[in-house]
């Protein structure tokens, strides 16, 4: 098995790039993809609240590359999917306890057990950043609908050109289509006007994302819930699918049928 | 004990090293052993390197900064005959000159530039991205918000100009600038600054120059 090596970046903190790693890791499984998520974030890490094994954690990122455990005990098992493992983050460091060369002995090393490897990059464009496209095939490219996340992610686009990791593809995350119905939010359209580049995913705005968070079960387990089912939809390209976008207007139609105001 | 084709040389910025007389793995190769055995040396130094000749890609660079960096120096500068090599520096962000002036004494002509020369740069130039010429530049695709262009002469945007562009930076105020759709974040014609109106009605190209010392839009 060779793996995929995917990393998710956005530059801006706070647009998702976490629960989307998450969520995008159990989609992946949930299809009968062998997948390890790796916590990319060095002293603020976070994927293993959201996954819900946090207190499963002995060994992290940072004790497999000084050698303090083999590679596998630092993998942490699902306990909903069993071909889902997460590599913690150290809390206890910071980002100069990883290089880049590190991060691709590391994904070497793996690639031959797994068939992907999601990279949770921290936010910023610094070493921490560097970190985790080193040993990317792919990189998804996350932001909000809104000017300083657009901004930023154009700015990730352009380092990512710089160092061959491109072409990038875009994930827009939280958009709201009442609010891009009344002009008060950026379109699909005017992202994509402004970044130009491919778009894999658009997850609509949902509270349920959050609680889901919260309680450390991703909502991508959830096939009925629009943003679970816009995770599976990614997980679906990332895998070669042609998989058309969801209609977000219509729920709103519906929702305006039905006299919601 | 440091090979000869390994030069050190202390500068105001901190070490310049020169590499040269064997292919490029071995001498990085041989560089990266080189700063291992002198580690206490070197640790926390500003490197510029010479690279002679050799032609350097992408991940060549990108490998020996990360390693570097890794050992707790920074690469800030590749000095270099190859513009190949140049173009990699500059793409990675990485200083090509040593002393970095600041960007109107760049502007300097170094050699007598023909007036209608002008450079070519593929969009598009997104946040973060800087073109400074001497020249007029002319851009294929769009101009971000947070990115800058800086021309001697003119500036042509074929696509949507929405970053800050300086045009006649060395106070040529006979210059233009263009653009199928111009909303610049902000624009400079020799030492007139603009920010632009907020437009309404049909985009079309524009064209702005300088008349008695104010920046005028027209349909272009």
């Amino acid at each position: 098995m060779t793996a995929k090596v995917v990393t998710i970046a956005s530059g801006k903190g706070g647009v998702g790039k976490t629960t989307s790693v998450a969520n995008i890791a159990v989609a992946l499984a949930s299809r009968g993809q062998k997948v390890t998520c790796i916590d990319g974030d060095i002293g603020l890490r976070n994927l293993d609240v959201i996954l819900g094994l946090e207190n499963r954690i002995v060994y992290d990122l940072v004790d497999v590359i000084e050698g303090r455990c083999r590679l596998r005990q630092a993998m942490i098992r699902d306990k909903r999917l069993p071909e889902l493992y997460l590599i913690p983050a150290a809390q206890t460091r910071d980002k100069t306890a990883v290089s880049p060369s590190d991060m691709v002995r590391l994904c070497d090393e793996l690639s031959q057990e797994v068939d992907w490897i999601i990279i949770d990059s921290p936010a910023g464009i610094e070493r921490g950043f560097k970190n985790a496209i080193a040993a990317a095939d792919r990189v998804l490219v996350m932001t909000n609908a809104e000017i300083s996340a657009v901004r930023d992610a154009d700015r990730v686009i352009g380092l990512l050109d710089a160092e061959e990791k491109g072409p990038a593809a875009l994930i827009i995350n939280r958009l709201d289509p009442e609010l891009v119905r009344r002009g008060d939010m950026l379109s699909v359209a005017d992202v994509l006007d402004l970044l130009a580049i491919e778009l894999i995913g658009i997850i609509p705005e949902d509270e349920k994302v959050i609680i889901a968070s919260n309680r450390g079960q991703p909502l991508a387990l959830d096939g009925k819930n629009k943003a679970g089912l816009a995770f599976q939809n990614i997980a679906r390209r990332l895998m070669g699918e042609q998989v058309p976008f969801i209609e977000l207007e219509t729920q709103n139609l519906l929702w305006r049928l039905l006299g919601r105001k | 004990m440091t090979p000869s084709f390994i030069q050190i040389k202390g500068i105001r910025d901190g070490l310049l090293i020169t590499l040269d007389g064997l292919t490029w793995s071995d001498l990085a190769a041989a560089f990266v052993k080189n700063v291992d055995e002198r580690l206490s040396f070197f640790q926390g130094a500003r490197v510029a390197l010479n690279v002679g000749t050799n032609e350097l890609r992408v991940a060549d660079l990108s490998a020996l900064r990360d390693q570097l960096s890794e050992r707790g120096i920074a690469l800030w500068a590749i000095l270099s005959e190859s513009t190949v090599t140049e173009t990699t520096a500059q793409n990675l962000g990485l200083a090509t000159r040593l002393s970095i002036p600041r960007p109107v004494d760049k502007l300097e002509p170094e050699l007598e530039l023909p007036e209608d020369a002008a450079k070519w740069v593929k969009g598009p130039l997104r946040s973060g991205g800087r073109v400074i010429f001497e020249g007029n530049v002319v851009v294929l695709g769009d101009v971000n918000p947070g990115a800058e262009i800086i021309a001697g002469g003119s500036v042509i945007v074929w696509g949507r100009l929405r970053g800050v562009v300086h045009a006649g930076a060395q106070g040529n105020e006979k210059v233009v600038v263009c653009a199928l759709e111009m909303a610049p974040t902000q624009l400079r014609i020799a030492g007139e600054i603009a920010v632009s109106p907020k437009k309404q009605g049909k985009i079309r190209p524009e064209v702005v120059c300088l008349k008695d010392g104010q920046l005028v839009a027209e349909p272009w």
